[in-house]
């Protein structure tokens, strides 16, 4: 499969503030890639030198295979861009909007527009002054769905948006992926990126910390266990990869590495079970572990 | 809801206001008192006698384009000539300073989200309409202060009204803002609605000044600036004209807070149409089109109806200065070399042609609106070059000045009614100078985005003050230099010099091309 970006050891500073430090990123043509990191990771600065707005320090980038910067206009024709923040005009309409961007871009489905619009309950006869943030977000989403761009870079698109047009996206994320498009969905809605992405990039400090599929990903943390027990819990503290162990009576409740649960179920099957629980990992907790140990770095 | 809860929180927002205008609105004050403080020495200079100025009285009031041009003059005291000369103007200043402080923080705020903090607070729900009355009420009590306090060597009772008459004028338009404020949801339109009035009641007073010498015209009283001229500072003042603005005041505010009381936060009585569903915008020049055109036709019926009006009172001009050596020899170092006509004509199409420059860096300065807005970020994420995008924006401003400067010199022909040519020309050469300052702008814009919005409007100013007072001022010929404007040839009656004017034009192509070659390079500010 070719890569729809490849950013390599990527470094960008404003003045003393270094808002990327050797940042890594490989996005697969055909997959969504989550694109995780608290504020101020530098998830939007990535995008800007991936859109040709920004230039990078040092390191390299390329996008659909060609250089962001030289060849923007290019590399433009096949991608759509929703900005996490979208600002309108004001004495323009969301449906005029819509068109003009999708005329820049090359090209709008109608038909495809007008279902969008529909979904998503936009009504684009409104002025651009008076959308709310969720409305403003939705303008941009519709023009970008509506696209025929090859690759869709999503800053943060979901903010504003309710429930239940969250769940519009998703759908709208999922329909892409089967029509081949490649999407970079940057976010911090964990759930939104568990449910929608192949793999998932996180982001601390301008570097990528965390690369790979979800899978990948959680064998890399922990599961937590309730158990409660025939007998007494015993050695259970000095198995390996064992961690915040709690013992109230005959009931437990651990944290143990991925990696060490056949381990620790095995202590627990000779001990005689007479519950068990176990929760997988979710995003979340992987994503505050990241975020936790750089408090803790501090 | 009481009505003294209504205001709670008021002083806070207040003290809030003052702070976020600690600088803009004393910038504006400092003009407007610059301009009226030091009319006095000018004047001293042109009309330094008695007789010189009886002189000046007898042409004037005959004059009826002049009249409606500065209004009709009362007293020959060196108080009376300046509340004439600079009175309506003056009057303009404060009546903009004021309106553009309380739409900042009224409808402003209610348009970007801001207000919805600031009133989930301990505030009162008609605090910041008083907050925001009370700023400009502040900075009309400073202009008072200090034209009182300035002009008092021209006689303490002149100096008082006048000052109380500009801080009066700007209340009444700050109360016409408050009502606007309401009407409205966007903050521009409501800014325009209260310019609208500015500009009605300027008009007004303006045809009730050419229909009369004396200021009693029907029209002139409808107007708050014909008030201002008949409270006749300087000239037996008539106090109780006072308390027509204080009627106009209280009626305009207890209007606006009852109107503010009855909508929701947000909400206006004017709701804004819907638009078309589908668009037929297709391209970054078509946006920037439509982004300016209001703007551009706006421009174009003032410059050709100040042409109209300049051409008018141009048959009359040689009789104005006819006898007053000074005035004739400014009016020949503003512009021209011979025949007063000519000069006034020169002088006049030079004072379009420096309007025309702020009109250019307005134009150029709408890419840095674009882009620290986030709009052009986007678009540029499209299939839209840098440049490209530039171009649609940078058509308009140097394009728009050239429209201008040719609706000027048509309306100055048909004002003057003979020699179109010459005038028109004399127009159309003011261009190289007006692009010299646009290609300046976007140098600025290309090579320092973050400045170049104060520093554009900061050379823009320097431009117009040295075209404007810089000869009246004597100033020395190194400083009257800078200004590409001082360079043109003095038409009609100089001779064209070519060699000048290629140099400008030649200066501008560079730096406008500098300026897109450092948009280029550069990142995206956002």
């Amino acid at each position: 499969m070719t890569k729809a970006i490849t950013v390599a050891g990527l470094h960008r500073s404003f003045g003393r503030n270094r808002a990327l430090t050797g940042l890594d990123l490989t996005v697969e043509t055909g997959e969504v890639h989550g694109f995780l990191g608290p504020n101020g990771a530098g998830k939007s600065t990535t995008i800007r030198v991936l859109l040709g707005l920004l230039r990078a320090d040092s390191g390299a980038a390329r996008i659909l295979g060609r250089d962001p910067w030289t060849d923007a206009v290019e590399v433009h024709r096949r991608i759509a861009y929703v900005p996490g923040d979208v600002t309108l005009w004001r004495n323009l309409s969301g449906g005029e909007v819509i068109d003009l961007y999708g005329r820049l871009r090359g090209g709008l489905d109608a038909r495809r527009r007008a279902e969008l619009v529909d979904r998503f309950e936009l009504d684009p006869t409104k002025k651009g002054r008076t959308y709310s943030k969720g409305n403003r977000q939705k303008v941009a989403l519709v023009a970008a769905f509506a696209s025929d761009a090859d690759l869709l870079i999503l800053d943060e698109p979901t903010s504003g948006l309710d429930p239940l047009m969250e769940e519009v996206f998703q759908r709208c994320v999922a329909e892409e992926r089967d029509r081949g498009r490649t999407v970079l969905l940057s976010s911090h809605i964990l759930s939104e990126v568990e449910e929608l992405c192949d793999r998932v990039s996180i982001i601390r400090d301008g570097r990528t910390v965390e690369s790979g599929s979800l899978a990948d990903l959680r064998h890399l943390t922990r599961t937590s266990v309730t158990a409660e027990l025939a007998g007494p819990p015993d050695g259970l503290a000095h198995l390996p990869g064992v961690h915040d162990l709690d013992v109230q009576g005959r009931r437990i409740r651990l944290q143990v590495d991925t990696g060490q649960l056949t381990a620790v179920l095995r202590a627990l099957s000779e001990t005689g079970v007479r519950s068990l629980t176990s929760t997988p990992p979710t995003l979340e907790e992987l994503f505050l572990r990241h975020y936790q140990d750089e408090a803790a770095a501090r | 809801m009481s009505a003294l809860t209504g205001l709670t929180g008021t002083g806070t927002l207040l003290r809030f206001a003052l702070r976020r205008d600690r600088v803009t609105t004393p910038v504006w004050i400092a003009v407007n008192a610059l301009m009226v403080l030091s009319m006095p020495n000018t004047l001293r200079t042109l009309y330094g006698t008695a007789a010189e100025r009886s002189d000046l009285v007898s042409q004037l009031q005959t004059n009826a384009a002049f009249r409606a041009l500065i209004g009709p003059l009362y007293g020959t005291s060196l108080g009376g000539l300046t509340a004439w000369r600079v009175g309506v103007y003056a009057g303009l200043l404060t009546a903009v300073t004021s309106l553009l402080v309380v739409v900042r923080h009224t409808r402003d705020e209610e348009e970007s989200g801001r207000a919805e903090l600031v009133v989930s607070g301990a505030v009162g729900r008609g605090a910041s309409l008083a907050a925001a009355l009370l700023a400009a009420g502040a900075a009309n009590g400073v202009v008072a202060l200090l034209v009182t306090v300035g002009l008092a060597g021209q006689g303490a009772a002149g100096a008082l009204a006048f000052g109380l008459g500009l801080a009066a004028t700007g209340m009444v338009f700050a109360t016409t803002a408050a009502i606007a404020a309401q009407l409205t949801e966007s903050a521009r339109l409501a800014r325009g609605l209260t310019a609208a009035v500015l500009g009605a009641a300027f008009v007004l007073r303006a045809a009730g000044d050419a229909a009369t010498a004396d200021g009693s015209s029907v029209w002139t009283w409808f107007s708050p600036l014909g008030w201002l001229e008949n409270l006749r500072p300087f000239a037996a003042e008539r106090w109780w004209v006072l308390l027509l603005f204080t009627a106009a005041v209280l009626v305009q505010a207890a209007v606006a807070y009852a109107l503010a009381g009855r909508r929701d936060l947000g909400m206006s009585f004017l709701p804004t149409r819907p638009g078309p569903a589908v668009g037929r915008l297709g391209s970054a020049a078509g946006l920037a089109w439509r982004l300016q055109r209001g703007a551009v036709l706006g421009w174009s019926l003032g410059f050709f109806l100040a042409g109209v009006v300049f051409g008018d009172l141009a048959q009359g001009a040689a009789d104005l200065v006819g006898d007053n050596d000074n005035a004739r020899q400014i009016f020949e170092r503003m512009g021209g070399r011979s025949g007063l006509t000519d000069a006034f004509l020169a002088s006049m199409a030079g004072i379009l042609g420096l309007v025309a420059a702020l009109y250019v860096v307005a134009s150029v300065l709408r890419l840095s609106s674009e882009e620290t807005s986030g709009r052009a970020e986007p678009l540029l994420a499209c299939q839209v070059s840098r440049l490209r995008w530039a171009a649609g924006h940078l058509t308009i401003a140097f394009g728009g000045a050239a429209l201008l400067m040719l609706l000027a010199g048509t309306g100055l022909a048909v004002g003057y009614g003979r020699r179109a040519g010459p005038v028109l020309v004399a127009c159309l050469v003011q261009l190289p100078a007006v692009w010299v300052i646009g290609g300046l702008a976007l140098l600025l814009y290309g090579v320092a985005p973050r400045l170049c919005v104060p520093a554009s409007w900061g050379v823009a100013v320097a431009v117009l003050l040295i075209g404007w007072v810089g000869p009246a001022l004597n100033a020395p010929q190194l400083v009257l230099d800078l200004s590409p404007f001082g360079h043109l040839p003095k038409l009609p009656g100089g001779g064209m010099e070519w060699g000048p004017v290629a140099a400008l034009l030649g200066l501008a192509a560079v730096l406008a091309g500098a300026g897109l070659a450092g948009l280029r390079r550069r990142d995206l500010t956002v």
